[in-house]
């Protein structure tokens, strides 16, 4: 009997019967298919709780959204005395924490980034970038990378990979182009007849398993967007909020964005918001049209109070300590692990605590998950490159955690790997 | 690639807040610690050195500042104790290695040193910047981080000097975050800091009640507690030596040490010959009447009145509307018997020095003891005599663990003046309720794993003589999170391509460059 105060059940198998029977059949059975039979109990700092009592170090986050931890103690402190105070809000009026958060999402930013608009997630945070670009360009083309993702509202999903926008026929051929990533010339191409309202482009491409932008990329996207009127829009929803080791990672690439998209982490995980930094240049609707764009729960005020308290403990110097030595030690003791596969484990993609892990098999990281989950971690696939693992771990994590998830990484990707060995799908690239 | 400064959001700081941030300090230490901890010798001494030298340079600079935000003590003063507390500390202790390991090949034993981890270290508000500095040098010299949490009355002045101090750490190649400070201290936030698991040891100099408290949290804790000093002058005794270091070592700081002098105890003989020669130091002997008009002012209703903590002798004297010589220097209180409720024969922390007599050594002896009864258990106590037997006896019969011989307390327990290690933190051991009984130094602060051989003679013992232990940073410590895809980033190893990568990266970046200006 699990019991949860407003409801209870009565054991996992119900819970997974209940599932497939009245929510997704094809998520549900997917999980059981892949040997990850996860239904999260309980959850804490960076551990979550299986419901048959297995405890897991998650370094999947949601893509960041558990940057703080889980049920961040500060965070639960600031929401819970929000809620003496505030709702959700009525989106139609100024709001005192719509302008308290407005204000510190400003201070954070590259400095050209003046306004923000709230959605209630990333994908309508996309939708508004994107509606913002066309409105301020009068143009109507967007370009986005190969394999992008970027959510799966109308707009987002189209720039995306096509793996989530036909099957709903919401693909949009015409108006949303990709190039390849890394390729400056294709995108110099694809600019070419300055008829392009923006390019948007994750930092590090999250869901196509954290590929670097080679040195110089981003910085000659730029320079190519401002030669022909495109606006460059950073989506900083999986690579914002000191993973990298800077609040926003774009600045690494000394960037100031038209446009600069955050969600996920924003929430600390306990209330949803999203967030879109525009230019005084983009900003132009919010004077002519303020209405324009309308969400009953974008910004909603617990979720301001929600991401004031997460800005302010990103913004700690002691944070930003902290993801530096962090980064420091995992990333070495994956080379270490990675000494002893070398024809395994092939590549480690880092930049902070974004981590993405490259084995020498098209589905290698499923097996690596699948390992990782039997030896008490969380980690995900990338889901439109499955060979590589996003490995995220958290920016507040301790030296004695760390450790014990490289251990229990080290055991994982071995026993991936035997299993890998013995299996005749492997491919040798 | 330039980093934009860093920035802060608004955000009100609630009492909660400052907890949780104050946490997440000693977590960033945790991670300082750990990488300290992997340090050389030669390192640990170039790091405790630039920062030694850097607090010396501003020695008076915050001996005015302390002087200003607490209102106690005498500028003058406070430049020698920092002065003492930072090169003289370090100057001390640099031929001592507390990183390298020690081999004792006739034992078989290799010991190890074993960095305590994260201090907590909470600093007074009477001594607060010699105490910064002395707790950081210690902690620096055996590796270890350290948060402070300043006593609220010396917030700004400790905490200004100790940033100072980390940023010339880390500027000397210490790991970041190894020295940080507790801004804006409330009692809840000291406990759960004190309380939390992060925190290696607490060193805590302060009243009864937050040294009390450090020993409850269930931390290791290395807490001292208050002195109350008895001074014995017998009839060997050169008098005007004496005379002239007990009135200095009174006059201290305006008596804001818990070493300075607090109950002067005069064999018969000699009495009146020493309090003459104290007199020609600028005491002043009160008589009946003024000593009971200070009693009045310094103890209403059997307190001790706030206001004249640290404060000096003339404006105490004026206070209590008694008429001294303006460069008067203490004040001297005589009384017949050291009992528990004559207000002078406790702690005063002001120069207001008791004075009572005794027929012989041994009953000076026993008012010494009775002094320590009242207070001061474990401190010190202070003698000015030639006879060694007196001395002994002096030592056996006083409750306290250190006894300055022919030397001001001040300056002598506290191990300025005498061989003693030279420390702002006494042990009061057992008596005193401290884990420690003698003057805080490196040693505490570290613990040694022992590589213990089987002692059978037929057992040879390792060679380690050539095992080099600890490195020197290779660069800033935690290295800036460059993308593992730059050059200047670890290389990831393991496939051998490195070097294609680099002549891949350097045509990309030559490409892109052409791009561009194209």
């Amino acid at each position: 009997m699990y019991d949860y105060d407003v409801f209870s059940v009565e054991s996992k198998a119900e819970v997974l019967a209940k599932s497939r029977e009245f929510w997704n059949p094809g998520k549900t059975d997917f999980w059981a298919e892949t040997g990850v039979d996860l239904v999260i109990d309980r959850r804490e700092s960076y551990f979550i709780w299986d419901m048959s009592g297995v405890r897991l170090i998650d370094v999947h986050l949601n893509g960041g959204t558990y940057n703080l931890g889980h049920r961040n103690p500060e965070l639960v402190e600031a929401i819970t005395t929000g809620m003496r105070s505030f709702d959700i809000g009525n989106h139609h009026f100024p709001s005192s924490a719509r302008a308290a958060l407005a204000e510190a999402l400003i201070r954070t930013a590259p400095a050209n980034l003046t306004k923000v608009v709230y959605g209630s997630g990333g994908g309508e945070a996309i939708d508004i970038a994107l509606k913002t670009a066309r409105h301020a360009t009068k143009r109507r083309k967007i370009i986005s990378i190969v394999r992008a993702y970027h959510g799966h509202t109308g707009l987002a999903v189209a720039a995306g990979d096509d793996r989530f926008s036909r099957l709903f026929l919401s693909d949009q051929p015409d108006e949303f182009i990709q190039v390849p990533f890394n390729d400056a010339a294709a995108m110099d191409s694809a600019l070419a007849a300055g008829d392009v309202a923006a390019v948007i482009m994750e930092t590090i491409p999250a869901t196509y398993g954290f590929p670097l932008p080679e040195p110089g990329y981003l910085e000659a996207v730029k320079e190519l967007c401002e030669r022909q009127g495109t606006l460059y829009i950073a989506d900083e929803v999986q690579t914002g909020l000191m993973r990298t080791g800077e609040m926003w990672a774009i600045t690494k690439h000394g960037i100031e964005p038209d446009i600069l998209v955050t969600g996920k982490g924003l929430s600390g995980g306990m209330y949803p918001i999203a967030a879109v930094l525009v230019s005084e240049r983009c900003a132009g609707w919010l004077t002519e049209d303020g209405f324009a764009h309308m969400s009953s729960f974008g910004g909603a005020e617990l979720g301001c109070v929600a991401a004031l308290k997460t800005l302010e403990i990103c913004s700690r110097p002691e944070t930003r300590s902290m993801v530096a030595y962090i980064a420091d030690l995992i990333g070495s003791g994956l080379r270490d692990i990675q000494r002893d596969y070398p024809d395994w484990f092939t590549g480690i993609r880092q930049n902070g605590v974004v981590m993405g892990l490259e084995f020498d098999h098209p589905e290698g990281a499923k097996y690596v998950m699948r390992h990782l989950y039997r030896t008490g971690v969380w980690a995900i696939f990338s889901t439109l490159d499955p060979r590589v693992l996003q490995y995220k771990p958290g920016p507040l994590i301790t030296p004695e955690l760390s450790e014990e998830l490289l251990e229990r990484t080290a055991a994982g990707i071995g026993r991936a790997y035997a299993e890998v060995r013995r299996s005749p799908a492997r491919s040798s690239r | 690639m330039t980093p934009p400064p860093a920035t802060s959001p608004v955000a009100t700081v609630s009492p909660v807040a400052a907890t949780y941030r104050a946490r997440q300090m000693l977590a960033r230490a945790h991670w300082a610690a750990g990488a300290f901890a992997g340090y050389d010798q030669a390192s640990v001494l170039r790091i405790a050195e630039a920062v030694a030298t850097a607090a010396h340079a501003q020695a008076s600079r915050y001996a005015e500042w302390a002087v200003k935000e607490t209102g106690f003590g005498v500028a003058e003063h406070k430049t020698i104790k920092n002065e003492a507390c930072s090169l003289g500390v370090f100057e001390r202790y640099r031929h001592e290695d507390f990183v390298s390991p020690r081999i004792d090949a006739d034992a078989k034993i290799v010991s190890l040193p074993r960095p305590a981890g994260v201090i907590l270290a909470l600093t007074p508000s009477t001594n607060p910047v010699c105490s910064v500095f002395f707790k950081v040098i210690l902690a620096l010299l055996t590796r270890n981080a350290i948060v402070i949490s300043p006593h609220p009355m010396a917030k700004d002045c400790c905490g200004d000097a100790a940033r100072l101090l980390a940023e010339t750490a880390t500027r000397a190649g210490a790991p970041d975050g190894v020295i940080s400070v507790v801004e804006d201290v409330t009692v809840p936030l000291i406990e759960a800091l004190m309380a939390d698991p992060v925190t290696s040891v607490i060193v805590a100099t302060g009243g009864t009640a937050v040294v009390r408290a450090a020993h409850r949290s269930g931390n290791p804790a290395l807490g001292v507690g208050p002195g109350n000093v008895p001074v014995l002058v017998d009839a060997t005794a050169g008098l005007a030596a004496a005379a002239q270091l007990i009135t200095e070592s009174k006059a201290l700081d305006n008596s804001v040490l818990c070493t300075n002098e607090s109950v002067l105890i005069i064999e018969d003989s000699v009495a009146g010959k020493l309090l003459r020669e104290m007199q020609r130091q600028q005491a002043v002997l009160l008589d009946e009447p003024g000593r009971d008009k200070l009693r009045d002012y310094l103890f209403p209703d059997g307190r001790l009145n706030g206001e004249a903590i640290g404060k000096d002798a003339a404006w105490i004297a004026a206070r209590a509307g008694l008429r001294v010589p303006p460069r008067t220097r203490v004040l001297l209180a005589p009384f017949d018997l050291v009992l528990p409720e004559e207000p002078f024969a406790r702690e005063k922390l002001c120069p207001v020095l008791g004075v009572v007599q005794a027929g012989s050594p041994a009953g000076g002896i026993e008012a010494a003891r009775a002094v320590i009864r009242i207070g001061g258990a474990g401190h010190s106590a202070a003698i000015h005599s030639q006879d060694p037997q007196v001395i002994m006896r002096f030592a056996e019969r006083v409750p306290v663990l250190r006894i300055a011989v022919n030397a001001g307390n001040s300056t002598g327990s506290s191990g300025l003046d005498t061989n003693l290690a030279p420390s702002m933190t006494l042990g009061t051991g057992f008596a005193g309720h401290s884990s420690i009984g003698e003057n805080l130094e490196p040693r505490h602060l570290v613990n040694w794993a022992r590589v213990a051989y089987n002692s059978a003679p037929g057992v040879p013992f390792g060679d380690f003589t050539q095992i080099t232990v600890g490195e020197p940073p290779g660069g800033p410590v935690p290295a800036y999170p460059l993308a593992s895809n730059l050059p200047g980033a670890q290389p990831s190893g393991g496939n051998g391509t490195g070097a294609l990568r680099e002549q891949l990266r350097a045509l990309i970046i030559e490409e892109l460059q052409q791009l561009i200006k194209g």
